[in-house]
């Protein structure tokens, strides 16, 4: 009997809860968890285009969706990433970053509903009114993750953008991409529906600009962007239909310290509405 | 094409006035190769066309829109800002050409002439081509058709005498283009005399007004009747055959657009005449409606490739077109926020 020949996975984009190859069909090798190495998609500026198609289709439904069942779903990422620790493992993440990133997305699934109430509420007006602000999703965002601690820095990066009803294109660090198309495979069994988050691999270079200058994303969180001049040069693309920007201190930021809740305010929007009291 | 190789001109001409020569030469056509047209569409649709093409390709595109709404809902405010927008799809740019027609129920068309035509129905029309606007007036005006469905929209299932009246109503209301349905009931039925004298009652009734033959593919059934309804339309007098109304499931689809094509290539080789080709309903990409200019050029050649000849029926097209020409024309990805809702 001959020897049997093991089944290597091909790691694919994530675009509207589908694994395509990149349309350019260009892939490229990267080390993982030592000498093995693994042939990743090379996303190209139309991956990225359609990426944008796919999240935007998205934003009604999952905008849309009531904030406990929004908080359900990211709970059952978390299910599905526990069972799947000894995978991420074997890609390199340590044990207490995987258990960091669980505990992460059962963190944000908390504050699905509670969000609205610390960041909104009723104002006191002058006048027989009342005054309520409540938040709303940004809408699209495109998210540049950090290439370290791949998966902790990943998750969180998406969950807050998530958890408040925006649907994120994530660029996926160059060096470190089998977390994140790792975590597409947890995402496409969590019931989150189709588009909501999208994975594009590859040169920052080729998706970026093309998602910083494109107009129907809304935001654009830099967190994964060392290059200082790169990043200015995305800032400037950006301005041009006033995305949310959102670029933090490059380096020394401390991903297992508690993420407090500005990620997720950075990427809302506030409408306030006023209404006759009757009395 | 045997079938139509061995008519002589004056034989077609004939044919009209018996319904057994029409059903002999109607049944006498070569039948379609249907894998063999689904095959050939596919393969037409793979074509790359990039760059310096794909931005002519897209004006193109736009000059042959029909730009349509045909819903109860319609209201003349409705119309007016569709007729606006036929005439200056991007009021950002102005070497964006015009659309090639606004295609609305009859009881729409005065409001749609009052733009169309500066105002008042039928005024001068000033010469000007596309890409040629100046701040004041846009380049279409008095240039863009005025298209109206008739006889009974969408189904045709209403007494002739309804149908003629509805027709007449709308040239006279002002559109110089007239959609009108076959009568499939007939048609199916093998009635096929009927469905001719209706459509040369119903040319007739247009006056100088262009005929569109609706011959609704997605209720023939086969590709046999498309291209049985097709040459029965041409022999009728129809200046355009156009697939559908767009109001069932099944719209323009490739093969049946290359089966329609192909007839109306024949029927030049046969008599001479030059009929259009509309396709409508189902074409919303920019990369759909460049498949089907590749087809039209590899299968009846650039003599088609106008205005003219060929037209879209389509109304989310047309933003589709201009999101792809202002990402030819910037580089930027543009969205859906920065075009009209229609």
């Amino acid at each position: 009997m001959s020897e049997r020949v093991a089944v290597r996975k091909t790691y694919k984009l994530f675009i509207g809860g589908k694994f395509p190859r990149s349309e350019s069909g260009r892939s490229y090798i990267v080390q993982s968890g030592g000498e093995e190495t693994a042939n990743v998609a090379l996303a190209s500026r139309k991956d990225a285009r359609d990426a944008v198609v796919a999240a935007r289709a998205a934003v009604k439904g999952w905008a849309g969706a009531t904030a406990y069942n929004r908080g359900q779903i990211l709970y059952r990422v978390a299910e599905m990433l526990e069972g799947r620790r000894d995978q991420f493992i074997a890609l390199g993440a340590s044990a207490d970053e995987v258990d960091a990133a669980i505990d992460r997305w059962v963190w944000y699934a908390g504050w699905s509903d509670k969000l609205p109430q610390v960041y909104g509420g009723a104002n006191p007006v002058a006048g027989p009114y009342f005054n309520l602000s409540a938040p709303e999703p940004t809408g699209v965002v495109a998210v540049v993750a950090p290439e370290a601690p791949a998966l902790l820095g990943l998750v969180s990066v998406i969950a807050p953008a998530i958890v408040t009803g925006n649907t994120v294109v994530v660029a996926a660090s160059p060096a470190a991409p089998l977390a994140a198309v790792a975590l597409a495979e947890v995402l496409a069994t969590s019931d989150l529906p189709g588009g909501v988050v999208n994975i594009l691999t590859g040169r920052l270079s080729d998706t970026v600009p093309t998602l910083a200058a494109h107009m129907d994303v809304n935001a654009i969180d830099l967190t994964g962007v060392t290059d200082a001049d790169l990043a200015a040069e995305l800032e400037v693309k950006a301005a041009e239909n006033l995305k949310r920007v959102l670029r933090p201190a490059p380096v020394g930021h401390d991903w297992f310290a508690d993420p407090g809740v500005t990620r997720m305010t950075v990427l809302l929007e506030t409408k306030t509405v006023w209404h006759p009291k009757g009395v | 094409m045997t079938a139509t190789a061995t008519s002589a001109r004056s034989d077609l001409s004939e044919l009209g006035r018996s319904e057994t020569a029409l059903r002999t030469f109607l049944h006498g056509l070569p039948g379609v190769d249907q894998v063999g047209a689904e095959q050939r569409a596919a393969q037409l649709g793979t074509r790359s066309i990039k760059t310096t093409a794909k931005a002519q390709a897209i004006d193109l595109a736009i000059r042959m829109v029909d730009l349509t709404t045909l819903e109860g809902a319609d209201t003349p405010g409705k119309v007016r800002a569709l007729a606006t927008k036929a005439l200056r799809p991007d009021p950002a740019d102005p070497s964006c050409p015009h659309v090639g027609a606004v295609c609305v129920y009859p009881a729409m068309v005065p409001y749609v002439a009052e733009v169309l035509r500066g105002s008042g129905a039928g005024s001068g029309r000033p010469s000007g081509g596309p890409g040629q606007a100046d701040g004041a007036a846009p380049a279409g005006l008095g240039i863009v058709h005025l298209a109206s469905v008739a006889t009974a929209f969408p189904s045709g299932q209403a007494p002739l005498d309804v149908k003629l009246a509805d027709t007449r109503a709308a040239v006279a209301a002002g559109a110089d283009e007239i959609d009108m349905v076959i009568n499939r009931g007939a048609f199916l039925a093998g009635r096929y005399q009927e469905v001719y004298d209706e459509i040369v009652a119903t040319k007739e009734a247009c006056g100088d007004a262009h005929l569109k033959v609706i011959l609704e593919t997605g209720e023939l059934a086969t590709y046999d009747n498309v291209r049985r309804a097709s040459w029965l339309a041409m022999l009728a007098g129809g200046d355009f055959i156009k697939t559908s109304t767009g109001k069932v499931p099944v719209a323009a689809t490739m093969p049946v657009t290359l089966v329609m094509l192909e007839a109306v290539r024949d029927f030049r080789a046969a008599t001479g005449r030059q009929v259009g080709v509309k396709p409508a309903g189902g074409i919303k990409t920019s990369k759909d409606a460049i498949k089907y200019l590749v087809m039209v050029n590899e299968t009846v050649g650039p003599d088609w490739l106008d205005p003219d000849w060929f037209r879209f029926g389509a109304s989310s097209l047309l933003n589709d077109l201009l999101m792809q020409r202002t990402k030819l024309t910037t580089g930027v990805y543009s969205g859906p926020d920065y075009f009209t809702l229609d």
